[in-house]
């Protein structure tokens, strides 16, 4: 103000407003469209699975297509087994790939020495780069072989032979946002808890990975929906036999596996019985995501 | 009787020459307070104390500090010392747990399983910090729902729980509000009679209240040290005739 008057400037102050400020206006809209293009892409999705999948779920009836253990279109639809194979193949591998990847995350974060920590840590980012087909090359090179070996039986592309792959699988995801997040911390958890004579290993299990929590559970989340939404390795190592599977030692077919393999050919009822099966795929995928938004909000009130 | 002798420590931060040839005896059961300009070096020589620059990176230290007549710079078992020689640290630190369980954190960490046993330590832990009587009623809410003047007296009780008998604290009340910060203070008055205390501090009030000893830093050189009165009123060196009247730091 001052200088404005010494300099003899009008003292009117401010310029009043644009009437409409295109540039701001220009933005918003931008960012509007940005955000409704997942948006729309979820709604149509599910749109289209639904409405395709809908006169299967009619002609077969929802329970019989659920629960139903024969799959020979186009007289039976049942998809019991897959959904069987898809949970068991996804649960074996958070059982095995989990720990692992935790210990993995842990040794990262507190134990691994810097240089060491350099060496492991581009390699787990590389193994989250690799296309899945090529995770199927190695569990037909390597687990599939080793598995006919181990066990004594004519083919390896069983249940088992998935879930490794699946393990491995997901191990980059859950690795690198576990570290991520006990990296975050704030250090005086570690050095309150050291300060009271606690040994590290004790102040990693009771405080850092408690604390680092709904950070691991969302790795997890990621890892699961990675290993239940996996179609290409699946095939190359699973057999893919269109019934249930007896134990881990015989071959099963996962319900992403009956989409890709059959979706070339179906036509009428045997391709709405595909998009069925993807609304059941979905209907996991949103299940796993409620479950995470609980585990989480029960941690916030915690 | 002498709780810590400091002798002739050298400590270096990678080349930053932290602490420059300290010589500091440490009363048993009175509180000695650390005071300086920051960046003196006062956190730095409270932390060799239950050696916690061990977590530093690229930290060399030199000389040595005898508690009770043993150098905790031989081959010691440091969690033994950590407990004996406890820390409360410049930010309230509870861990994310509830008020419970950070108080009966030290016990279960030391392989404590008797409940009975942990509730009595907890509850006594909290009497004495002077805490009991505001969290009786929600002992299992989480520690992070207290106010910042109680999270710090949680804490103190954390730390008492493992019944040391040092308690290093380092500017505990810089974060708090002068209404926690005069409860930490009436609380260190009964603390005093059980433990033996080293307080950083950047008040010179506080010091000149709650303080036996005052040793005076300055840029990594212990300048003097003597009975807080004396330092305050008839200071040797000029330095810390400067800094006592106020006139830097
Ligand atoms: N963890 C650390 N790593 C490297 N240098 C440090 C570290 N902590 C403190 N220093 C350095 O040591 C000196 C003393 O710091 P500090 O003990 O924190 O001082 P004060 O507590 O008196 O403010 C400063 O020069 C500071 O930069
Ligand atoms: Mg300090």
């Amino acid at each position: 103000m001052e200088t404005a008057s010494k300099m003899g400037q009008v003292t009117t102050s401010l310029t009043p407003a644009k009437k409409i400020d295109w540039i701001e206006r220009l933005f918003h809209g931008l960012f509007f469209i940005s955000a409704m293009v997942g948006v729309i892409s979820v709604i149509t999705i599910g749109w289209f699975v639904f409405y395709e999948g809908l006169p299967a779920f009619k002609e077969a009836g929802l329970l019989n297509f659920i629960f139903g253990r024969e799959w020979l279109p186009p007289a039976l639809y049942g998809i019991s087994s897959m959904i069987v194979a898809s949970l068991i193949s996804t649960v074996g591998a958070v059982l095995i790939g989990v720990p692992i990847a935790i210990m993995t995350a842990v040794f990262l974060a507190e134990i691994a020495p810097k240089w060491m920590a350099n060496i492991v840590r581009p390699a787990v980012e590389l193994l989250a780069g690799i296309p899945s087909v090529v995770y199927g090359f190695f569990g037909l090179i390597v687990i599939v072989p080793a598995i006919e070996a181990v066990f004594d039986i004519p083919a390896g592309n069983t249940l088992l032979a998935g879930i490794i792959v699946l393990a491995i699988m997901i191990l980059p995801t859950v690795i690198t946002i576990s570290e991520t997040s006990i990296r975050a911390l704030t250090p005086t958890y570690k050095a309150g808890a050291l300060a009271l004579g606690a040994s590290h290993i004790y102040t990693i299990f009771n405080v850092l990975l408690p604390a680092a929590k709904s950070g691991i559970y969302t790795g997890i989340a990621l890892g699961i929906a990675r290993a239940i939404g996996e179609t290409m390795a699946i095939i190359m190592v699973m057999g893919n036999a269109p019934a249930m599977p007896g134990s881990l030692l015989e071959p099963a077919r996962s319900l992403t596996a009956n989409i890709a393999m059959e979706m070339a050919y179906a036509t009428g009822i045997h391709a709405s019985s595909l998009y069925s099966t993807g609304i059941v795929l979905l209907a996991f995928i949103i299940l796993l995501n409620a479950g995470l938004l609980y585990l989480n909000r029960q941690r916030g009130h915690a | 009787m002498n709780k810590l002798e400091v002798n002739n420590l050298n400590l270096f931060y990678g080349e930053n020459h932290a602490l420059k040839d300290i010589s500091l005896p440490i009363p048993a059961k009175q509180v000695t307070a650390l005071i300086g300009p920051s960046g003196c070096g006062k956190s730095t020589l409270l932390r060799t104390l239950n050696r916690m620059n061990d977590l530093v990176e690229g930290v060399k230290i030199e000389g040595d500090v005898m508690f009770e007549g043993e150098n905790i710079y031989a081959d010691i078992d440091v969690k033994q010392l950590r407990m004996r020689v406890g820390m409360v640290f410049q930010k309230p630190n509870p861990f994310p747990m509830s008020i419970y369980d950070n108080v009966a954190f030290g016990l279960k960490a030391q392989g404590e399983k008797d409940k009975e046993l942990i509730s009595e330590v907890v509850e006594e832990s909290l009497r004495s910090a002077a805490l009991w009587d505001e969290v009786k009623e929600r002992l299992h809410t989480p520690a992070m729902g207290l106010s910042g003047g109680q999270q710090q007296r949680l804490c103190i009780a954390r730390a008492i729980a493992m019944k040391p008998e040092v308690i290093l604290m380092d500017e505990p009340t810089s974060a708090l509000d002068p209404i926690a910060t005069h409860k930490i203070e009436e609380l260190m008055d009964e603390l005093r009679k059980k433990f033996t205390i080293v307080i950083v501090t950047h008040s010179m009030n506080q010091a000149k209240r709650i303080s036996d000893k005052t040793a005076f830093f300055w840029m990594g050189e212990l300048v003097e040290h003597a009975d807080t009165d004396t330092l305050f009123q008839h200071p040797v060196d000029s330095r810390t005739q400067g800094y006592v009247s106020g006139e830097f730091g």
